[in-house]
């Protein structure tokens, strides 16, 4: 299903053309956007796994020593599901995400971005094995880096992606600067980039910020930190904000105009 | 609408949701569902009418950053798939299962011929030829076979004590199902892994049949395989064929496009593997716990094992043939 949306969603290839993001069209006809994770993080999310299913078989190894054969029997059965299961009942009933996983936040999801089910689980782990080979996830590597989605054999046979499950971004604090009216004619496109330059004020450093705003210096007329105070001003006004002072001022002069003019 | 006026007038309504998303969560873990849950639909859609809005009058990043993970985690909640009742297993293991494998049927008969032709090329030259054994096998391992098998042992399969019937079990469930997994994940690559594991595992089961016959532990061996061998040979031959049908996949699409054509043949694919995967639990069972006793007599395992044997087959040709085919069993497990 979302081969189709997925190819017709992107309506820019220069956007997407560097980008990870997984697009498909939901029923309610609007585009879910999603981040897919590359090879690495993932390599580094089955090494957190590997090291805790490592350390659950070690601590089983040492407990079941006890009961003898009974013990090696049951430890045997352990790793057998560890090695098959382990996985899918994490993907499964923590929502797409094992320990290694949720350590750097990434989740399986069907390629509808819907919750991975028992199938398609069963499914992309049990072709773990054909990923691994011929050593060290050669397979798997191999058929991530081709992909445009980053999916391992096994993804492409569930049907699964690996997203990122991004933390709620919270709407950074606005610069305290004046609003302004911003110049005439400014096209929407630089309208964004003004905008996106105002929110991302306390990510980006000053003085970076300030290089940019130096771009600006013919439209703003201002350079260094007076040209970047400008343009915050320039992004609070289109996002919505307005003078308080000035309406402070303008409301205190229009009772006394008329006195004047009296 | 400037996007300030829109955030605050929505704002609201966007906690709202958020809190009984992360409400959701931890509920989640107690099991209880919360009384909100009504609403989602209704919240769902008008999210989604507020993040097209926004996506429409261009507002920020930010924004529709949050407003898409907020409509992604209503959908997830939304279009979470249902839980299997234990009425669809039971569908399924008296009919879908066997509805499967007889879809798959070319399948079947191919992995049969697979794993069966090397089988019987390799028996019968171990039968006739005494060093034939010796190309597959190094004389240790050969020397251990036989001793397993050797009439002169009291016990049977692996050298055992009378307290390692689970050890066995564990042993069995860990390297069979392992196998078969193996030779069913590797038909990914256009089917050859699958029919690797499938000749190669022949070919050891005819070294094995034939040196052992040869040697004349006929008494011991075959009441010793028949009943776990109903089991076990045909769900490798199963999952051989669920691999099989993976490599078809991608060497004949069809009309499809290979990624298509392999998330179809995946589903055909799993229904075989559910059904495998419990005949190899059954199949290891048996042979920890029935297969190895000594204190059944040989005629009865001969006709035990013959029981499964016509047990194993009439109902992979017979079982669900009657049952109207409304939903395909096992389809969304």
């Amino acid at each position: 299903m979302h081969d189709t949306s997925a190819s017709a969603a992107p309506p820019n290839p220069d956007e997407t053309g560097l980008d990870t993001l997984y697009q498909i069209e939901t029923p309610e006809g609007i585009d879910l956007t999603a981040q897919v994770a590359g090879p690495v993080p993932r390599i580094l999310a089955y090494t957190v796994d590997l090291f805790y299913r490592s350390l659950i078989l070690l601590v089983l190894g040492i407990t079941l020593r006890v009961a003898g054969n009974t013990g090696i029997g049951l430890w045997l059965l352990c790793s057998f599901l560890l090695e098959w299961f382990y996985p899918v009942l994490f993907e499964v009933l923590r929502r797409g995400q094992t320990p290694g996983k949720q350590a750097f936040s990434l989740a399986v999801v069907n390629d509808n971005l819907t919750p991975i089910g028992w199938g398609p689980s069963i499914m992309r782990n049990l072709l773990r094995f054909a990923d691994f080979l011929p050593f060290g996830y050669f397979a798997g590597i191999l058929s991530m880096s081709c992909g445009r989605y980053f999916q391992r054999l096994g993804d492409y046979a569930a049907g699964t992606v690996v997203v990122y499950r991004e933390q709620v971004a919270k709407t950074g604090e606005l610069p305290d600067a004046a609003p302004t009216p911003p110049p005439r004619g400014l096209q929407l496109a630089d309208q964004q980039a003004i905008v996106s330059l105002t929110e991302r004020s306390n990510v980006l450093s000053r003085a970076r910020q300030q290089e940019l705003a130096d771009l600006l210096e013919p439209v703003t007329g201002l350079s260094g930190d007076d040209g970047l105070r400008r343009l915050h001003g320039i992004g609070r006004w289109l996002l919505g904000a307005r003078r308080p002072q000035q309406n402070k001022a303008t409301a205190t002069n229009t009772p006394t105009q008329p006195e004047v003019a009296q | 609408m400037k996007q300030r006026d829109f955030e605050r007038r929505y704002e609201g309504q966007w906690q709202l949701i958020e809190n009984w998303l992360t409400g959701y969560r931890k509920n989640t873990e107690v099991g209880r569902e919360p009384d909100t849950n009504d609403d989602l639909p209704q919240n769902y859609r008008r999210l989604c009418q507020h993040l097209a809005v926004a996506k429409e009058r261009q507002y920020t990043g930010n924004l529709i950053a949050r407003l898409n993970q907020l409509v992604m985690q209503c959908h997830q909640r939304l279009y979470r798939q249902k839980n299997v009742s234990s009425h669809r297993w039971l569908e399924f293991i008296f009919a879908g299962f066997p509805r499967a494998l007889r879809e798959q049927a070319r399948f079947v008969w191919l992995a049969c011929g697979l794993f069966l032709a090397p089988a019987l090329v390799m028996g019968l030259g171990c039968y006739w030829n005494d060093a034939l054994i010796y190309a597959v096998m190094s004389p240790e391992q050969v020397l251990q076979i036989e001793s397993m098998y050797d009439p002169a042992n009291r016990v049977l399969g692996r050298e055992r004590g009378s307290d390692s019937d689970l050890l066995m079990f564990g042993f069995y469930i860990k390297n069979n199902i392992g196998i078969a997994f193996r030779t069913f994940a590797t038909g990914i690559l256009f089917g050859l892994g699958s029919i690797f594991f499938l000749v190669l595992n022949g070919v050891f089961l005819g070294a094995v049949f034939g040196h052992i016959t040869r040697v004349g532990f006929v008494s011991t061996f075959y009441p010793f395989v028949i009943g776990h061998g109903a089991f076990e040979l045909t769900a490798i031959v199963f999952a051989g064929a669920a691999g099989l049908r993976l490599g078809h996949s991608l060497v004949n699409p069809g009309n499809l496009s290979r990624r298509q054509s392999l998330r179809e043949a995946g589903k055909e694919a799993m229904k075989i593997m559910y059904g495998t995967f419990l005949m190899l639990v059954i199949a290891a069972f048996l042979e920890a716990f029935w297969s190895s006793s000594t204190e059944v007599s040989i005629g009865i395992k001969y006709a035990v094992g013959g029981c499964f044997w016509l047990l194993v087959v009439s109902y992979c040709v017979f079982a669900g043939r009657r049952l109207p085919v409304t939903a395909p069993a096992g389809s969304r497990l």
